[in-house]
C-alpha cells in the first residue's frame, strides 16, 4: 500500500499501516536533519554574501548561491507537499533578466526569495530542532528494544545503570528497560506524527505563496484568460470568413458546373466535358483554400513532428537560410507546442520581412522547467513591440501559457527574442533523422 | 505492372484503385496502415506503392515511415507518397537516399488522372515525381536572391520547374506545345547559367542536380 500525506491523521488505518507510517515519518525526520546540513551551509554562504553585496563578489556569489537555495527549498516544498497530502506552488516571480545583474535586482524586489532567506534560519534552528525530536523519538524506541540483547553480547558492566534507588547490573534487571520501551513507544506512537506535520507545516508556512502573492496571480491569470478569449474569438472568426469565402464559394460554383453540365451532356458533350474540366479543376483551387486554413488552424506537420519538426519544414519554406538548432529531448503540451510554433512562424517572418537579415537562427533548449526559444537574426535591429501588432500578438499567445517574450534590437542590430514558456517534456518519440539547412 | 495501396480512407482507396485498374494496372493489396503495407510488400512484390502520409494508428507521418522504411530495406524501390498538404521537409527525407523511384504529390493531383498515372509509371520506372507545390516553392524562395536563377529566361524557368518535377523532356514538350529539340536547348541553357555539369542532364541524376541546386 501507498501511504499518502503521511505525517496527516490516518483514522481508519490498521496496527500494521500505522507502524510502517511511523517508520516512515522517522525516515524523514532522519532525512530533515541531515538536509539541515545544507541548509547551514546557505544560511552562512547567503548571510555573507549579502553582507558584503556592495562589493562585486557578493553580487557574483548570490548569483550562484540563489538558484542552489530555490533547489534546495523546492525540495522542502516537495517533501512537505508529500507528507501533508497538497501541492505547495512556488511563489517566485518570473523574472526575465537575461544577465546576472539584472536577475539580482529582480530577485531582491521578490519577497518569496526573501522568504526563502528567512527560511534558511528557521530550518536550521527551530526545523532542526524537531527533526532531532522526532529521529530521536525513534531512535529511543530501538535503544530500549535491544538494550537487553546489548547487554548480552557486550562485557559485563558496559550497560550498568544507576537509577539511584536501584541499580540495574544483571542480565534479567536488563529485560527490566522494556518498560521504557513501553512509554518510549508511546510517546513516539502518539508524537512522531504532530512533530514530521510540525515541521512541514513550518516549512509551507514559509515557503507556500503569501497570500498577496496569489492574489496577484489571480489578476494575472484573469488578464490573461480574457485576452486568450478575445483571441481565440478573432481567430473563429478569421477562419469563417476565410472557408466562406474560399473553400465553400468555391464547391458551390462546382456544383453549379456539375449541374450544367449534367444538362448539356446530351445536347452538347464538348461543352458539357468542358465545364467537367474546369469543375475538376476548382476542386483543385477549394482542396487548396482549405489546406492553408488547416495550416492557420493546426499545421499538419505540427502534428506529426512536433515543434521541432515543424520549425525545421518552416525553415525549409522561407526564402532565408534559417538553422534549427535544438536539444529538446521530448515534446511539450500539445497547446504550447501550437502557440509556441505560431509565436516562432510570426517573428521569423518578420526577420524576412523587416530585418534585411541574411540569415536567422533558431534555438530551442527546455532547462526542466521552461521550453525557451531563441529567434536571432544578423539583420538592422530597431525592432520593438511598440511599433508593431504582430510582436504584441505573440507576447499574448504566450501569456496565456504564462510564457513571456524578451526582445533585444539596438537600433543597428542584431535582434534577439527570446520565448520562455513554462512546461514540462513528455518522454522523446523516434523520428526519422531529418535535414535541414 | 502491379501496385499495392496503402489509404486509410475507403472512398479515397476504392476511388485510386478504380483509376488504376482503369489503366491496365493490377492491385494487388490496397491496405489501411503502415504496418500492413509493410506486410503486403513483402508478400506480393509488388511493382510500386501507392501510400497515403497520414495512416492509422497515430493519424501522422506513418505512411512516409513506412515507404522511408520499406526503401530502406530495398534501396530504390518505386514508392509513390500522396498527401492532403506537401511539405520540403518530407520532400528531402524522400529523396535523400538518391536512389529515384520516389514521388510525392498532393492527392489533388490524383484527379488530372492522365497526368498521375504518367507519374505511377514513371516512379515505377526508376524516375521522380515532385508535385509542383514542393517545386513552386523551392523556386520562390530563391527568386530575388539568387542571381543565377535570377538570370533565366520565362520559359527556362518554366522548363527547370518541370525538370525539377521530374518530367521527361517529351513531357516537357508536350507540356510547353514546343518541340523535344526546343526543350533540349533550354535545358543546355539552364544548365549553364546554374553552372553545372552538363553530364548530368539525363534522367533521374538530372532531377536531382536540379533539386540539390535549388535546395541548398
Amino acid at each position: 500500500m501507498n501511504i499518502t500525506a503521511p505525517a496527516m491523521p490516518h483514522p481508519d488505518e490498521s496496527f500494521v499501516e500505522g507502524l510502517r507510517r511511523r517508520v516512515e515519518l522517522t525516515g524523514w525526520s532522519l532525512a530533515y536533519v541531515l538536509l539541515a546540513v545544507p541548509a547551514l551551509a546557505l544560511l552562512i554562504l547567503t548571510t555573507v554574501s549579502l553582507s558584503v553585496a556592495i562589493v562585486g563578489v557578493g553580487m557574483v556569489l548570490l548569483i550562484v548561491l540563489i538558484p542552489v537555495l530555490t533547489g534546495l527549498t523546492n525540495v522542502h516544498r516537495a517533501l512537505a507537499g508529500y507528507l501533508l497530502g497538497t501541492e505547495i506552488e512556488r511563489p517566485y516571480r518570473r523574472a526575465t533578466g537575461r544577465t546576472g545583474f539584472g536577475l539580482l535586482r529582480e530577485w531582491a524586489g521578490d519577497p518569496a526569495r526573501w522568504r526563502d532567506f528567512g527560511w534558511t534560519y528557521a530550518s536550521v534552528v527551530a526545523g532542526w530542532a524537531l527533526a532531532w525530536i522526532g529521529l530521536g523519538l525513534g531512535l529511543a524506541v530501538i535503544w530500549y528494544l535491544i538494550f537487553p540483547f546489548l547487554w548480552a553480547i557486550t562485557p559485563e558492566g558496559t550497560f550498568e545503570i544507576n537509577y539511584g534507588i536501584f541499580k540495574l547490573d544483571t542480565q534479567g534487571e536488563a529485560f527490566l528497560e522494556w518498560f521504557l520501551l513501553i512509554i518510549a513507544g508511546y510517546l513516539w506512537w502518539k508524537l512522531e506524527p504532530l512533530i514530521v506535520r510540525a515541521r512541514a507545516r513550518l516549512d509551507r508556512a514559509l515557503l507556500a505563496p503569501s497570500r498577496d502573492e496569489l492574489e496577484r496571480r489571480v489578476a494575472d491569470v484573469s488578464r490573461t484568460r480574457s485576452e486568450t478569449i478575445d483571441y481565440s474569438a478573432a481567430e473563429l472568426r478569421r477562419i469563417e470568413r476565410d472557408l466562406h469565402d474560399g473553400a465553400q464559394a468555391r464547391i458551390a460554383a462546382l456544383g453549379m458546373n456539375l449541374g450544367l453540365a449534367e444538362e448539356l451532356i446530351a445536347t452538347d458533350p464538348q461543352e458539357a466535358a468542358r465545364l467537367i474540366a474546369e469543375a475538376r479543376e476548382s476542386t483543385t483551387s477549394a482542396l487548396g483554400d482549405l489546406r492553408s486554413v488547416v495550416r492557420g488552424i493546426h499545421p499538419p506537420v505540427l502534428a506529426d513532428r512536433g515543434l521541432v519538426g515543424a520549425v525545421q519544414a518552416l525553415a525549409l519554406d522561407l526564402a532565408l537560410p534559417v538553422s534549427v538548432i535544438s536539444d529538446l529531448s521530448g515534446r511539450a503540451a500539445e497547446p504550447i507546442e501550437s502557440a509556441v510554433y505560431f509565436a516562432t512562424t510570426e517573428l521569423l517572418a518578420n526577420v524576412v520581412k523587416h530585418a534585411d537579415a541574411t540569415q536567422a537562427t533558431v534555438t530551442m533548449s527546455h532547462d526542466g522547467e521552461r521550453l525557451r526559444v531563441v529567434v536571432s537574426d544578423d539583420g538592422k535591429g530597431g525592432a520593438s513591440s511598440a511599433n508593431g501588432t504582430g510582436l504584441q500578438g505573440v507576447a499574448r499567445r504566450l501569456a496565456a501559457f504564462d510564457g513571456t517574450m524578451v526582445l533585444s534590437s539596438p537600433t543597428s542590430g542584431p535582434t534577439t527574442i527570446t520565448l520562455e514558456v513554462p512546461c514540462e517534456l513528455s518522454s522523446p518519440r523516434t523520428s526519422p533523422s531529418s535535414v535541414t539547412d | 505492372m502491379r501496385v499495392v495501396i496503402a489509404e486509410d480512407l475507403a472512398l479515397l482507396r476504392d476511388g485510386l484503385t478504380r483509376i488504376l485498374e482503369a489503366h491496365d494496372m493490377e492491385v494487388v493489396a490496397a491496405v489501411e496502415d503502415g504496418e500492413a503495407l509493410a506486410t503486403a510488400v513483402a508478400e506480393h512484390a509488388p511493382d510500386v506503392v501507392v501510400a497515403d502520409v497520414r495512416m492509422p494508428p497515430t493519424f501522422t507521418d506513418e505512411g512516409l515511415r513506412a515507404a522511408l522504411a520499406i526503401r530502406a530495406e530495398r534501396p530504390g524501390f518505386p514508392v509513390l507518397v500522396l498527401s492532403q498538404y506537401v511539405e520540403q521537409l518530407y520532400a528531402r527525407e524522400l529523396l535523400s537516399a538518391g536512389d529515384g523511384a520516389v514521388g510525392y504529390l498532393l492527392k489533388d493531383r490524383v484527379s488530372d488522372v492522365a497526368a498521375f498515372i504518367d507519374a505511377v509509371r514513371r516512379v515505377a520506372d526508376g524516375g521522380t515525381a515532385l508535385d509542383p507545390e514542393v517545386v513552386a516553392t523551392l523556386l520562390s524562395r530563391r527568386s530575388g536572391t539568387d542571381q543565377p536563377l535570377d538570370r533565366l529566361t520565362e520559359r527556362e524557368r518554366e522548363v527547370l520547374a518541370l525538370m525539377a518535377e521530374g518530367r521527361s523532356n517529351a513531357a516537357i514538350a508536350a507540356e510547353l506545345v514546343v518541340t523535344e529539340k526546343a526543350v533540349g536547348k533550354h535545358i543546355s541553357n539552364i544548365f549553364a547559367k546554374l553552372d553545372l555539369p552538363p553530364d548530368d542532364t539525363a534522367g533521374h541524376r538530372r532531377v536531382l542536380a536540379v533539386l540539390a541546386y535549388l535546395q541548398t
